[in-house]
């Protein structure tokens, strides 16, 4: 390979995983329908994943970023599967329901 | 080539992300988020975390993408949002500004922090485990699991009730209460 080919680096990296984590926060905060706030989580969530890869790359022989994200991975199945059910639970009741319309818990 | 596959993971990974956002449809978004777990999944191959990616695709484009249109298909796919329809005043822009900052920041530290990276090196304890030793030129896969098993094995078992708890709890959340019961409580 030649030097003025550039290998992209853990910076690199890093400041794609920022831009995906903030298209996320843009989207969890925009939008309405709450299954799509949801996958805006799950954006976010792959971008912290892709940070710890990298980083544990850059530390060389530690695997322990590997391992949080496989962690990270499961706790994200488990909270799908949850939110899931609850909003399942809530459109069933309240057809095309937007998350304004969900201020049941209001006191 | 490093840098061919990274910048076009990385177009496939920021196309997906604004297409879930800007998307109307929900099944569209589903189907942007496709994209983005993909491209999340070429950069963990690019970084030598084969197993990471097979999970990746496995559990999140098999088994979560899949929930998704699951559930889109349950509750009807006619509830398209307007997107033109701004319902706070200043929230567009609020969230811009969030979001702006929030990628502002992050860049800035990186950028900053780029030299430091890596100079903390874990020493050679902390790297290995109690049982066995972590050879680097193992495979990623056996590494990984040589980790798991021995320093995170309690939070591994942990895991398993957590998967317990929510595939409990989401039969209990979605299921249709009997009739005795919803006349009781009616």
């Amino acid at each position: 390979m030649t030097a003025s080919v550039a290998i992209p680096t853990t910076t690199w990296y890093l400041i794609l995983a920022a831009v995906l984590f903030g298209v996320g926060t843009v989207g969890v905060l925009v939008r309405r329908n709450p299954l799509i706030m949801l996958m805006c989580v799950e954006l976010m969530l792959n971008a912290v994943n892709l940070t710890f890869v990298a980083l544990a790359r850059k530390l060389g022989d530690d695997i322990g970023g590997q391992t949080t994200v496989f962690f990270v991975l499961v706790v994200a199945a488990a909270e799908v599967v949850v939110g899931l059910g609850i909003i399942v639970a809530i459109l069933r009741r309240k057809p095309n329901a937007t998350a304004d319309d969900l201020a049941e818990l209001k006191g | 080539m490093q840098l061919f596959v990274f910048i076009c993971a990385g177009a496939m990974i920021l196309a997906g992300a604004i297409g879930v956002v800007t998307r109307s449809h929900p099944v569209h978004a589903a189907l942007s988020l496709i994209l983005t777990l993909f491209g999340v999944a070429v950069l963990y191959v690019a970084q030598e975390a084969q197993f990471l990616a097979a999970v990746q695709i496995i559990v999140y484009a098999g088994a979560i993408v899949v929930l998704f249109l699951f559930v889109i298909m349950l509750l009807g796919v006619d509830s398209i949002e307007d997107l033109r329809i701004e319902p706070f005043k200043l929230q567009r822009k609020f969230a811009a500004v969030v979001g702006g900052g929030v990628i502002g920041l992050v860049t800035i530290a990186a950028i900053s922090s780029r030299d430091n990276i890596g100079l903390v090196k874990p020493t050679p304890s902390d790297a290995v485990g109690a049982v066995g030793t972590l050879d680097p030129h193992d495979s990623n896969i056996r590494r990984l699991a040589r980790d798991l098993f021995s320093d995170h094995v309690l939070a591994f078992e942990l895991t398993s009730v957590l998967l317990v708890i929510a595939v409990v709890g989401t039969v209990v959340l979605a299921r249709r209460a009997p009739k005795s019961v919803s006349e009781e409580t009616a």
